[in-house]
This record gives structure tokens, sequence and C-alpha cells, in this order.
């Protein structure tokens, strides 16, 4: 099937007063994003709705097959095109309805005829391609309210457009239209899931990681990186920001009573972050806590950890279910990379029975016999940082 | 040497060969190892199972490298009717398909599965009203070749999927190891379930292979260990083959039509030639593969004009060579009903891109010479 363009609905967006347009400037800068490799692409923006046309058929494949991952997109439709004559009228009908599931489907055509000189009015024209398209194929079934197919065609002067379906798009808000947070990514199921739920509502990553060599691998780094990267294919530049904290953790370990080490090396990541956070300009930090789910997620660990800052922290988690959160990791094509089975930061070092009600009082009062300011300094000033999406590797180009 | 013998196998590539050996000297760890070292050549084998997806057109979890056309074939059938076993247990295949998917079948039914034959017409060409007949709600695998590799029939494979499709649930697998290279092969082009490719019929190295899945389907192991290749291909995974594979693919599929175009223009040159003796009759159907001419030599048998043709350095070969070497007649000349007199004299020619024009006018002289020493006329 050749199509001609592709028409994009906002949706939430649309009922957005004076910040329509800012929306729709961050909603087109995106597709820009997405489609930096398709130099064809043509962009006309209205208020509730936008058209991409291309010269080029194969870059309106490209686009179908990449549109339903950007956000603030409701949904959208390929568009064909044919001219006033009827026969072509009718067989760009027949072409649509065989490129869709049309197998005992219900079925209406609606008629939008702007130009008014077009020979046939709109029932007769309804009438005429309903009744080819039917006598084509005799399984549809005729219903005008709410169709499984409804076949819109709009008669132009110059042209006529032809379209049925419509493809879910990603829903949300544009990315960028809702400022930047830092994601504190751990390299397990939730975090990116976290991460992706903040994306989906406009907001901007940074990821922040901590790396223990020689505790941990440079695998487990790297499994990170790939999941930095797997989030920025929603469409904006993710940056990660990766803290050497062996040196925090074995003082942690030497400091610290072992029932509440997990609470205060928490702590500690919290401060960093906070401190990553601030010099980056993001105005919040999200992590991929869910209630209850282990100890340093009970309401008192999130309260003791919580303790270290007053900037807002989102956990947009908190009251999913693990088999809930697996659902959506699978579904972002997150999961296949968390699951990767190598040590972080948080399984060395663990204490087999940590507290799941830490005392705020007793963990600042063990804290304060060591200066962990001065490591969390150089921990932040060391730090390794990296941009997503990265070009492909290349290594391996001359031998495939 | 003029070689016209390119269906029973290719000349490697040297590109091919190179990369055989910098992938043997660089990365020769195990790719399951979690050393650095075995995480790097793994990194190289999912770039090349990422690129074999690609150009098929599926996911890269969906693609199982495998020692070459036979294993693929018999990891399809088995692999696939096992997983499936509860949509029923008959089994349809074309009567023209390679040994590695008739005897497998042959084994099927010794297991207890109903296996029944599609018939061809006279062209190798299986009918669509065939396929509507046997096919049944319990048919729980169909297997088709694309290109036949005696005579160079092309199926109807998208017509067949569509009544497959429509009429039952079985997955359709599809031998495609004389067509990949000669036209577009992938689950695009093609709507079938399963794919079989094997590298050294399109200038890859022998003993190498592989299975594609389109991204819906699943599949059985037959070969059980260590879980290699997603479980469905155990064995440490040879990651130099493998590499070379994809590299096969790509550079076969790369210039796809050109090269089919110019194949077919030098053996319908052929074909025009042959059709001036009155002694030949040609096998390969109209509608055929571009690389591939069957044709038989009344009253002649086969060997005696490739033995003739050798002595002056051109290499030829009978219907195949996995059944030039039984003494029995091939099963699809037999399926497409040649005459008795032209059965024993059948030739095949099969061509590469390597091939040239030249090549071709010199065969020509040799043959008219080689001929009338034979027929004596």
């Amino acid at each position: 099937m050749k199509w001609e363009k592709i028409l994009i609905r906002y949706g939430e967006l649309s009922t957005k007063g004076k910040n329509r347009k800012s929306f729709i400037t961050h909603l087109k800068n995106n597709i820009k994003f997405s489609f930096i490799d398709l130099p064809n692409i043509k962009m006309t923006a209205e208020r509730d709705r936008m058209f991409l046309t291309s010269t080029d058929d194969l870059e309106i494949q490209e686009l179908i097959k990449s549109l339903p991952k950007i956000f603030g997109i409701q949904s959208f439709s390929p568009v064909a095109a044919c001219t006033q004559q009827l026969e072509d009228i009718e067989r760009t009908a027949i072409k649509i309805i065989e490129s869709l599931d049309h197998q005992d489907k219900t079925f209406r055509v609606t008629v939008k005829r702007t130009d008014k000189r077009y020979p046939l009015d709109t029932y007769e024209l309804q009438r005429t391609i309903a009744n080819h398209v039917l006598r084509q194929f005799p399984s549809l079934i005729v219903q005008m309210k709410k169709p499984e197919i409804d076949l819109r065609i709009e008669v132009l002067s110059d042209a006529v457009y032809m379209m049925a379906e419509v493809i879910p798009g990603a829903g949300g808000m544009p990315l960028g239209s809702n400022g930047r947070s830092l994601l504190m990514l751990s390299g397990g199921i939730d975090s990116p899931v976290a991460g992706y739920m903040l994306l989906k509502r406009g907001v901007r990553l940074d990821a922040i990681h901590f790396h223990s060599p020689p505790f941990t691998s440079e695998r487990s780094k790297e499994k990170v990186m790939d999941l930095a990267n797997q989030l920025s294919h929603f469409g904006a530049t993710v940056r990660l920001h990766v803290i050497p904290f062996t040196e925090i953790q074995q003082s942690i370990q030497s400091q610290i009573p072992e029932n509440v080490s997990m609470t205060t090396t928490r702590r500690m990541m919290m401060k960093i972050a906070d401190l990553v956070r601030e010099e980056i300009g993001a105005l919040g930090i999200v992590t991929g806590e869910s209630l209850g789910q282990v100890a340093s997620q009970t309401l008192e660990s999130l309260t003791a950890i919580n303790a270290v800052t007053t900037t807002p922290v989102f956990r947009p988690l908190i009251s999913f279910d693990k088999l809930e959160i697996i659902d959506i990791a699978q579904k972002i094509g997150t999961y296949e990379t968390s699951i990767l089975p190598y040590e972080d930061c948080c399984t060395i070092f663990t204490s087999s029975c940590p507290k799941t009600k830490p005392k705020l009082e007793k963990v600042e009062y063990y804290e304060s016999f060591k200066d962990f300011d001065e490591l969390i300094k150089e921990a932040v000033e060391k730090r390794e940082t990296y941009s997503f999406p990265t070009k492909k590797k290349n290594e391996f180009e001359s031998l495939l | 040497m003029i070689y016209f013998d390119n269906s029973a196998t290719t000349k490697a590539e040297k590109e091919i060969i190179d990369t055989f050996v910098t992938v043997n000297e660089k990365y020769w760890a195990n790719p399951a190892s979690i050393h650095e070292f075995g995480h790097h050549t793994n990194e190289l084998l999912q770039s090349a199972r990422a690129q074999v997806a690609e150009v098929l057109k599926t996911t890269k979890e969906k693609i199982y490298f495998t020692s070459g056309g036979t294993e693929s074939n018999n990891l399809a059938i088995f692999g696939l009717v096992n997983k499936y076993k509860l949509r029923g247990n008959h089994v349809l295949i074309s009567e023209i398909e390679h040994p590695s998917v008739l005897e497998a079948a042959k084994m099927l039914q010794l297991q207890g599965l109903d296996v029944e034959y599609i018939p061809v017409n006279k062209d190798g060409i299986v009918s669509i009203e065939d396929v509507n007949l046997l096919l049944r709600n319990d048919t729980v695998l169909v297997s088709v070749m694309h290109v036949n590799n005696e005579i160079g029939a092309i199926q109807p494979i998208n017509e067949i999927a569509s009544i497959i499709k429509a009429k039952s649930r079985a997955v359709f697998h599809m031998d495609a190891v004389q067509s990949f290279g000669k036209t577009l092969v992938n689950f695009e082009e093609q709507h079938v379930d399963a794919i079989t490719i094997s590298s050294h019929k399109i200038h890859g190295l022998k003993g190498s292979g592989l299975l594609a899945l389109k991204n819906t389907i699943e599949i059985d192991p037959i070969l059980y260990g260590g879980g290699q290749e997603y479980g469905i291909r155990s064995g440490t995974t040879p990651v130099p083959l493998a590499v070379c594979t994809a590299k096969a693919i790509r550079l076969a599929n790369s210039h796809v039509e050109q090269h089919a175009a110019r194949l077919k223009s030098m053996t319908d040159d052929i074909i025009f030639f042959l059709k001036t003796f009155a002694s030949i009759k040609i096998i390969s159907p109209e509608i055929r593969a571009p690389h591939i001419v069957s044709f038989a030599v009344r009253g002649v048998k086969g060997e005696v004009i490739i033995n003739a043709l050798q002595k002056e350095d051109v290499i030829v070969s009978t219907s195949s060579a996995c059944s030039s070497r039984q003494t029995k007649t091939s099963h699809v000349l037999k399926a497409i009903h040649i005459e008795d007199d032209y059965i024993k004299g059948v030739v095949r020619l099969s061509f590469s891109y390597m091939n040239t024009i030249e090549e071709v006018e010199h065969f020509k002289k040799i043959f008219t010479k080689v001929i009338s020493v034979i027929k004596g006329d």
C-alpha cells in the first residue's frame, strides 16, 4: 500500500489552554529527533492535528513503525490520496480495506465533501463506495455506530484523501514539556520502568548509577548503559552519570552496624544524587521504589532515606505490584536487559538481616562518626558521564 | 575450469574466508563465557545475528545458527511439529522436497504422524487446489521448498500461505536453500513462518546455515545441552561460521535483483541454444529460478555427458548432487513424469553471479562438439 501522508492526533495536549503552542513545538522537535535519518519528511502542524508527508514511500513505512513510540501522540493514521475519478476512489478504497484485517469486521463509510462542486453528493458517494467495497468483501458488516473500520473520505478540489486505520500512539505528553529529572538507575527491572513513566509525562531524564569496581564488573556497568540507551529510544537524549562508589561502600562497611548499613548506603546514594541533580539543573529525583518490595522500600526505610533531602523524589511505581512492573518492562523492551545476572553495588556487602524499620536518629548517630561529605564530594567529581543514544559500534563492521 | 554446478555448492568468497580467519584469530572465545573476552565475542555474535534478522525481517531472537540446510530442515520439521503438537498430527509436504525434508517426514510417519504429499504438475509446481483439498483442521505443519534444486521450479508460496491461513492453524516452513540470493527472501516477501538457509550455496562456508522463524513462532529443540542459541540449538556456537553466514547473507542479498536479471539473460540464452538440438528436451519449466537449467538428451545417459564435458574442463551435474550418486531415478523427475527415453539423460546446469557470458559462449562450443561425438551426428 502506498501512503500519501500521515495524520497525527495530539490527544491530551489538545486540552491544554495557552501552553498548547509550546507543547506542539516540543512534539515537532521530538518527531524530528526520531527521524533525523529521514531527510524528506515535511511537517505541517494544525490546531489539533499534524500532517507528515514524504516523497519517499520507504520513509512513510519507517514512520509508521516508529511513531507509536513517541509521547504526545494519541493516535495516527496513514492517508492515501487519489484523483477525483470515481473508479480511482473505488480502487483506493479496496486497497485500503485489503491492507487491514477485514474478516467479519463492522464497517462504514464517512464522506467529507470539501469541494462542493463534486458531482455526487455526500450520501451518493457514501453509498457508491460502500456498495463497491461490500461487493468485494462480503464478510464486512455495515454498522453506523462505532464501527471497527471507518473508511473516511475527504474530497478536495485537487485530490481525494482516504484513510481507515487508526493506530494508537504512546499517549502522554511530548518530551521536554515538563522539565528535567534525575533517575536513579540500578540495573534492575523497576528503575527503567520508573524512568519510562516520567518520560511519558514529558520529563527529560538524566540517569545516575553507582559502580563499585572491582566488586562489580564492567559488564554490570555496560548493562546499565544499555538500559540508558534503551530509554533514549523514546525520543530524547539520556545522559548517564556513573559514580565511583567503592570507597564509600567500604567505609560504610567498616563504620556502620551491619543491620542498618543498607539504610546508610541508600542515604549516601540519595545525597550524591541530589548533588548531581543540582549540578545539572534538574528539579526532581526519580526512583523505582515500590512499597514493601524489599527492606529498603518499607515506609520507615523510605522516610529514613528521604530525610537527607528536600528535593521532590518521584516514585511512580510506589503502588505497583512486581508483576505489573514486569509487564511494563516487557512492553518497553528493558526486561531482557534488566534480568541479566550481573552483580551490582546493592547485591554486594548486603546484610543477611537488614532492618525493615530503621530509626532515623540511630542511623544519623552511627553516621556522625565518619565524615562522609568529603568522600561524597570526591565521588561526584570523579563521575564518568555518557550520552545516549550513541552511534553504533563500528568495530565489527569490516567482519560483517 | 568452467563451473556450472553452483546448486551443488559454490566457491567461498575471498572476503568471507578472510573474515573466517580474522574471527578465529581475534574473537575465538566461547561466547557464553562471562569474562570480558567471552562477552566481547558474544557481542560480535549478536551483531551477526542482528544483521541477519534485519535482512530476513524478523527479530534476532528468532535466528538460530546451525550446521547447514539439512540440520535446519530437520530442526524445522521435528521442532515445529513437537512445539505445536496440540494443534494436530497431520503434516503436508510437497513430493519434490529435498531429501532432508522427505526423510525427516518419513521418520515422523514412523512415529505415528499422518504425513501426506502434495503432488506437482508437469512443471514441478504444486497446485493450490491440491493444497486446499489436503489441508485439514488438524494439519500442524506444511513444508514446501521455494525453488526446487533439480529443475528450478518456483512454488507459489504466498498463495499456499493464504490458503493455509484461511483453512488451518498449521505453521508453514519454506526451504529457501536454492532461492536465497536469487530472489528476495524474507518474512515480508514470503508469508511463511520458518525459513531455511544454507551458507555454502551463497558463496559462504560449508557446514553452516540457519533456521529463521517469524517473530510470533516458537519451536522446540532437537539437540539438547547447554542451551545455546536461546535453547533451540545447544552446542558452543561457532562464532566464526556464524559471522561468515551473516556476511554471506548480506552479500548475497545486496545485489539480488541485478544478479538475478543477469543470470536470467544468461540462462535464457543457453535454453535458446539447447532448443536448437532436436534430441534435447528442456525440463526446467517456463517460470523458473534464474540460475537453474535442467535438460535431457534422448537416449544418452546424463553421466556420459557429464564425463565428456569434464574432459573439456566444464563441470556440470546430473539432477542433483544428493541423488546423483544413487542409482535409482530422482523422485523429482518421477514426480513430473519425464518420458522414459529422456529420464536417464538429465543434465543440470546451475549458475552463480561469478559465471560470465564468455563462459556461456565457451560452453556452447564445447557442448556442440561433445554432443556430435556422443550422438555421432
